[in-house]
């Protein structure tokens, strides 16, 4: 079997997973709405502030959610020892690593079509550039799935894994969080040739985390 | 197998020998009072930033000594991968030097902080270099968290140390430039303007020279005296496990392999 194959493979059970279980869709989008819902209360909605700094609001309800799904992707393989059971499979650690974080990725652009039709609704946000955003919103994702996967098994059966996750992942998310909420507001502000350096950032840092990922995976996975 | 896997797990006990180590002390300490004499009454007072500058012969110091110890961990941590070196006297390196490095990047964020609040009016400006800093901080404060959970396989333990170090060290470079980007396109820099980084003379940059030589041993004593402390815990660690053995079956196995216990209690 080729690596895109298991990968495939992969992907096809944690999604399979999310849709009979629902957790993403029942807890991890409603608590990214919530987060919506509090920036309004932290910050006056009638002087305009919230359609002004939207683009960053939205990439930190996204960035906490996406803490949800990552420990999530991971405490499915703990219970009944899944993990082994994946491990027995005889997969490749790259494919398992490119499997999961796909996995991610789809459930992350679902939570981010939602939320940000959540913003643009209740921020009473204008929508330039739609082409930039949704090539911005892939970047990060891609990122922020492969940098959450490498993080998720190495702390993947370890205790205290739940509070040390999003002291390690937060840190190296910054450049994520800076390049996606600028090349956002050079979207929405209509000038999508700022965001352009942005958007490579983006790239650079999914290519590169993705690599890493696929490299160190499959060691990650065998020691945990 | 078994003899070969000991030696890559115990690894060397001391990082220097002693008297080597005694000797970096001493050093550390003669140059920190030089450091501190020239310092304070030495180098002339500066004509802009008065007697607040004097904070920069601990505060450069300090940052040159925070990455140099990332460095040091980064390296160590390729060191412990790569099969053929692997041995645990990288992974305790990797781990002391991290400390180190956390520790001397808080200290150069407090020192700049208090540089900051008569130079320039505030304790914390948005400058690139600032936030690069602070991220560097944080993204080493969570390396050395994974460090501290214990697990029982130090050899598992040290590959995933050293994994976690090398991603947060490929991130300071990516944090830096996005940083730098978003400081610069939005906003001039206005804290380094040219005024202020004036270019220094005579006294100021020996003393600044010595402040970094004087760093630079105090850096190597400290990480000595760390890494005894890991190879002592981990020994001490081992030997618990193998009292606990002994107990458990009764009297020692064939002699040698599990530690008498008297020599133990001691």
């Amino acid at each position: 079997m080729g690596v895109w194959r298991e990968a495939a493979l992969v992907v096809g059970k944690d999604l399979r997973i999310e849709s009979r279980s629902r957790v993403a869709i029942s807890q991890i989008v409603p608590f990214g709405l919530i987060v919506i819902l509090l920036f309004a209360f932290a910050l006056d909605p009638d002087r305009g502030i919230l359609a002004r700094v939207a683009p960053g609001l939205f990439w930190i309800a996204v960035l906490l959610a996406a803490l949800l799904a990552i420990g999530r992707a991971f405490a499915t393989e703990e219970q009944h020892r899944a993990r082994d059971g994946l491990r027995l499979a005889g997969l490749d650690g790259g494919a398992i690593f490119l499997g999961k974080a796909a996995a991610i990725a789809v459930e992350l652009l679902v939570l981010e079509v939602i939320l940000g039709a959540g913003v643009v609704l209740l921020y009473d946000v204008n929508v330039h550039g739609i082409g930039i955003l949704i090539l911005t919103a892939l970047a990060a994702t891609i990122g922020l799935a492969a940098t959450g996967t490498l993080y998720g098994v190495l702390a993947a059966g370890l205790r205290l894994r739940e509070t040390l996750l999003p002291l390690l992942l937060l840190p190296v998310l910054a450049p994520v969080m800076l390049g996606a909420t600028r090349a956002f507001e050079d979207g929405l502000e209509g000038a999508p040739g700022d965001a352009w350096p942005w958007v490579a950032l983006l790239g650079i840092f999914a290519v590169l985390y993705t690599a890493i990922g696929v490299l160190a995976f499959g060691p990650l996975w065998e020691e945990t | 197998m078994s003899g070969a896997g000991a030696t890559h797990t115990v690894g060397r006990d001391r990082l220097l020998d002693p008297r080597v180590s005694r000797a970096f002390g001493w050093a550390s300490l003669v140059s920190l009072v030089a450091l501190g004499l020239f310092g304070l009454w030495g180098a002339p007072e500066d004509a802009t930033q008065k007697e607040a500058q004097r904070l920069m012969y601990l505060h450069v110091p300090s940052a040159w000594l925070a990455y140099l110890a990332f460095g040091v961990t980064a390296l160590a941590s390729l060191l412990f991968l790569w099969p053929r070196t692997r041995s645990m006297v990288w992974d305790r390196l990797a781990g002391a030097s991290a400390e180190l490095g956390v520790l001397f990047t808080a200290l150069t964020l407090i020192l700049g902080s208090l540089w900051g609040r008569p130079v320039w009016g505030i304790w914390w400006a948005w400058d690139a270099r600032l936030v690069t800093t602070a991220v560097l901080f944080f993204l080493y404060l969570g390396y050395l968290a994974l460090r501290r959970i214990p697990t029982g396989d130090p050899v598992g333990a040290g590959k995933r140390n050293a994994i976690a170090a090398l991603i947060a060290f490929v991130d300071v470079p990516i944090v830096h430039f996005s940083v730098e980007w978003w400081r610069t396109l939005h906003q001039k820099a206005t804290v380094f303007n040219p005024q202020l980084s004036a270019h220094i003379h005579g006294v100021m940059a020996l003393t600044l020279w010595i402040g970094v030589i004087a760093f630079t041993i105090l850096y190597v004593y400290l990480l000595d005296r760390r890494y005894r402390l890991a190879a002592l815990e981990d020994e001490m660690e081992q030997r618990e496990v193998d009292l606990a053995i002994a107990a458990r079956v009764g009297t020692p196995r064939d002699g040698g392999t599990a530690p008498d216990p008297v020599e133990v209690g001691r």
